[in-house]
């Protein structure tokens, strides 16, 4: 008796992935068939993967054919394991890749979020090179980029990629499916040092109670010592309604997003690129954001070629208090993480309360002043944050005390 | 060719010593080389020979070619200003055929997927073998060592050369003129397959026996202006069409929307700024493959935004440079060929947009040439080795996979700048050893990938420009060693037989590297 199980993309499009199909059997040893655009430069290496591969998998029997475009080895391992548990459902046996020091780096609480770039979880052409466009972080989606006959496969490569690729510092998160779907991928996600989970579509705080209870169970379980924060986005009338109430959900909320797409829809209307129709919604994102004491961070602006309208759209999410925007794009991580910098007025008043601030507690002075002024502790703390995100945002030299000033 | 003879050049690469009868001098180094005795030149002409009247037309390509004199063995050249369009150089060949001639040497100045139908004519004994650049199925049918005798790719100078210099002495040349006289008078600028220029064909209606121009617009004397000058041309015929004009020039030039190669460029262009070659009066030379383009869309936003001015720009030119030259932001564009209509319209209409020809920019057995002025030029590659070696020609699997076109030539700008990615699909751009030597390392300068900038330890002089800019300037075996980490290790070497298929020339015409035979693997 015989089992069958795929995994992977091929055809003349795909790029950076293969196409893996398993046959399991119960005798006859291991026979591999290679068929790669980069036959006689890795042809020996793709067979050697796949046989390592199935040796850990603890497979003994099989004939693997692989149609190859190019895929880096754990690519090939996480199509091949995918092939191999769908042929045999049963099997727990994990395919590591070594996880690389290069993707251990950890996170905080309050980081900058200003940039947050979305890669399709099945499309690893476009990752391996993401973090070089320096966005605050990167998002890795398993829900809408990835086709729902492809979801299973897709966590495979979205593991691999979180103990392989380095993202260059951006902050490593993971927008998971709706329901128990995304509960079940997160046994892909919290050991492998993500950061962040973006839960879509929350309505309520039970959806994101449900996700923090069983990232924190698979935490104790697999012994995962960072944390692992999260960020609800509100897709719906319903979650905007309750936005507060999932803001505050739990104390690994982070942030809190809009997912405009589906909420236009969910009123009943069309998205527009002026937006009236999602103003209250955005501005209730914010305000219950602020309220929970959590990021607010706005969507995405779809439209990659319209620079001028990027930048209205950033004015727009800044003048109504959000600290961040969504990028499908790397060519829109620039534009927004300067739209989000600090204005130069903003940033010369921050200054003052910062060198204020310091001054009084070398002084050991209880209260801050600045001339006849006095400054309450919020806003002393809202100046350090952006003092810090002016120099993140290069409009401030890092040595400004020492009179770097202001960058050209 | 078993017993072809090879010895070591000096890029320690084992290079013919004869090729296809002819003696072939190693390659000793740049500038190392001193030519000597005197230029080829054709057996003098007589205007008794021509119609008083200046009507040299014929019916068709095979009354050209007999009136030529076509016979076994001889050189046919055509030119590759109709690029990937061409319906010339195939129906020289089937008229060939049809007139039963055997053994033809083809010398294209390039060659384009759209001339595979000349694989047939190699099999079928009308072509013996091809000395000019081979891609696509001819490069593979070349490759796999199936051609008679051995090609030759040589860059535009070297081809101009080659001819000048009498290595290669054309017996028929076919020009494509775009428009064309009775008398042959001829140029690229109107007409239904205009391409812009036709420099390539210079060399050849120089120094050829015989000049034949072909055109499916056939106007009266005169035709302004004459590209081709009628005097050098011997036959005049038509075809209903030269080239298919989709195929020639795309209506617009579609910029890349890569990511990572916009990155890329967008380094390139910023390397150029603040290493102070930007700078009033510069000059630069850039392609129209996309981050070529690219880098020259960014470079132009940084001119305006700095205010700064070139006092010329080498084309390929596009609808990018047109607007340079529009803008003011350019005295001159000094053209090699046009990609796009734009550039065909601008050439037609504003004397600052300027034709060359192989001999004007690279020819390096000239009184000087324009390439070496260029304060830079960026250049792709596909593979560079640790010490800047740089292959334009084959693919890391051993198949000819491009001409050299320009490339060497350009090499003798003041600053080489090659943006390529860090790898594609799997396979790195940066190895140990290149498969094939094609342009030195000494004259590479900087290598721009989308993870980090390599700057050629000889250029201290550029290490200094950029110390203290935030560019990600790294050593090229950093970012190496980086890549081979992310792919799963260096690629293997391809499967080579002994069996010599082509010659790659140096500038000066010495041999700086061979291809040999593409064995499957078993």
């Amino acid at each position: 008796m015989s089992t069958t199980g795929q995994a992977g993309r091929k055809g003349d499009r795909v790029r950076s992935d293969c196409w893996i199909s398993v046959e399991l059997k119960e005798s006859g040893g291991i026979s591999v068939a290679v068929k790669s655009r980069v036959q006689s430069m890795y042809g020996a290496s793709i067979e050697r993967s796949v046989e390592q591969g199935l040796e850990v998998l603890g497979v003994e029997h099989a004939v693997v054919e692989i149609v190859d475009a190019g895929a880096v080895p754990f690519v090939i391992w996480a199509r091949l394991e995918a092939a191999v548990k769908a042929a045999n459902p049963g099997l727990t046996a994990e395919l590591l890749p070594e996880a690389k020091e290069s993707t251990r780096y950890g996170t905080t609480r309050d980081r900058f979020r200003r940039s947050r770039l979305y890669l399709p979880g099945d499309q690893v052409k476009l990752m391996l090179n993401a973090g070089l466009h320096k966005p605050d972080g990167v998002i890795v989606d398993l829900e809408d980029s990835v086709a729902p006959s492809q979801k299973e496969a897709a966590r495979y490569v979205v593991r691999n990629v979180l103990r392989s690729v380095d993202f260059f510092g951006a902050e490593r998160m993971v927008r998971i499916n709706q329901g128990q779907m995304g509960l079940d991928d997160l046994p892909f996600l919290v050991p492998h040092n993500v950061h962040i989970i973006l839960i879509p579509k929350a309505e309520s705080a039970d959806d994101v109670k449900a996700v923090d209870a069983r990232v924190q169970e698979i935490r104790k379980e697999k012994g995962v010592a960072n944390d692992v924060f999260l960020m609800p986005i509100v897709e719906s009338a319903l979650g905007c309604f309750r936005a507060y109430e999932i803001a505050s959900a739990s104390p690994n909320v982070v942030a809190l997003t809009i997912g405009l797409e589906d909420y236009t829809a969910d009123i009943g209307t069309q998205r527009t690129n002026e937006g009236r129709e999602s103003f209250w919604a955005r501005s209730q994102v914010v305000n219950a954001a602020r309220a929970a004491r959590v990021q607010p961070i706005d969507t995405v602006f779809s439209d990659v070629a319209d620079v001028e309208g990027l930048k209205a759209s950033i004015a727009e999410a800044k003048g109504l208090g959000f600290d961040g925007k969504g990028c499908i794009h790397p060519r829109q991580i620039e534009t927004i993480n300067a739209g989000f910098a600090p204005g130069a007025a903003e940033v010369e008043k921050a200054t003052r309360i910062v060198v204020a601030f310091e001054k009084a507690e070398a002084e050991g002075l209880g209260v801050v002043s600045l001339g006849s002024k006095m400054i309450d502790p919020p806003v002393v703390k809202r100046a350090l944050r952006t003092v810090e995100l002016a120099v993140a945002s290069d409009v401030l030299s890092e040595n400004w005390r020492e009179g770097g000033g202001e960058n050209a | 060719m078993p017993d072809t003879k090879l010895v070591k050049n000096a890029a320690g690469r084992m290079v013919p010593t004869e090729i296809n009868g002819r003696e072939a001098i190693p390659y000793k180094g740049v500038a190392k080389h001193r030519p000597t005795g005197t230029k080829a030149a054709p057996a003098i002409s007589t205007v008794m020979d021509y119609p008083d009247s200046g009507d040299k037309t014929v019916p068709d390509i095979k009354a050209a070619l007999v009136a030529a004199g076509l016979k076994d063995g001889m050189t046919v050249s055509t030119h590759h200003h109709l690029r990937n369009g061409d319906f010339v150089a195939n129906a020289v060949f089937d008229a060939a055929a049809e007139l039963s001639v055997k053994d033809l040497v083809w010398f294209p100045s390039a060659s384009f997927p759209c001339h595979a139908p000349i694989i047939e004519h190699m099999k079928n004994g009308v072509v013996h073998h091809i000395e000019g650049s081979m891609n696509g199925p001819i490069g593979r049918y070349c490759s796999e060592g199936n051609m008679r005798g051995m090609g030759v790719l040589r860059s535009h100078g070297g081809r101009y050369r080659a001819v000048q210099d009498g290595d290669i002495h054309v017996d028929v040349a076919v020009i494509a003129g775009p428009t064309a006289d009775p008398f042959g008078n001829a140029n690229g600028l109107t007409g239904p397959a205009a391409c812009g220029l036709i420099g390539f064909a210079l060399a050849d209606s120089e120094y050829a026996d015989k000049v034949i121009v072909v055109t499916d617009n056939l106007i009266d004397f005169p035709c302004v202006p004459w590209q081709i000058q009628g005097n050098n041309v011997d036959i005049v015929t038509t075809m209903p069409a030269i080239g298919d004009a989709s195929k020639i020039v795309s209506g617009t030039t579609q910029i890349t929307k890569s990511p990572d190669r916009l990155r890329i460029a967008e380094m390139t262009a910023r390397f150029v700024k603040e290493t102070g070659i930007m700078h009033d009066g510069f000059s630069f030379q850039g392609g129209a493959g996309g981050t070529s383009l690219s880098f020259a869309i960014f470079l132009m936003e940084m001119m305006r935004e700095e205010g700064v001015k070139a006092r010329f720009v080498r084309g390929g030119s596009t609808q990018y440079l047109t607007q340079m030259l529009e803008e003011g932001l350019t005295d001159y564009i000094l053209d090699g060929q046009t990609f796009d209509l734009e550039g065909v319209r601008s050439m037609r209409e504003n004397p600052g947009h300027v034709n060359t020809s192989p001999f004007t920019s690279y020819n390096y057995h000239g009184k000087g040439n324009f390439a070496s002025m260029l304060d830079c030029v960026v250049l792709g590659a596909t593979e560079v080795d640790v010490n800047f070696n740089a292959n334009v020609v084959t693919h890391s699997d051993g198949y000819l996979l491009h001409g050299i076109g320009g490339w060497q030539n350009c090499l003798f700008s003041k600053c080489t700048i090659l943006p390529i990615p860090a790898f594609r699909d799997r396979i790195p751009v940066i190895v140990d050893e290149v498969t094939t030597i094609v342009g030195p390392g000494e004259l590479v300068d900087v290598i721009v990938t989308e993870r980090g900038i390599a700057i050629n330890p000889l250029r201290d002089d550029l290490l200094a420009a950029v110390a203290g800019s935030d560019l990600p300037i790294r050593t090229i075996e950093e970012i190496k060693a980086e890549v081979d980490d992310l792919v799963g290790g260096a690629p293997e070497k391809p499967n080579l037989g002994e069996k010599i298929v082509a010659a790659i020339e140096w500038v000066d015409g010495t041999v700086i590297d061979s291809v040999r035979q593409v064995l499957p693997r078993e």
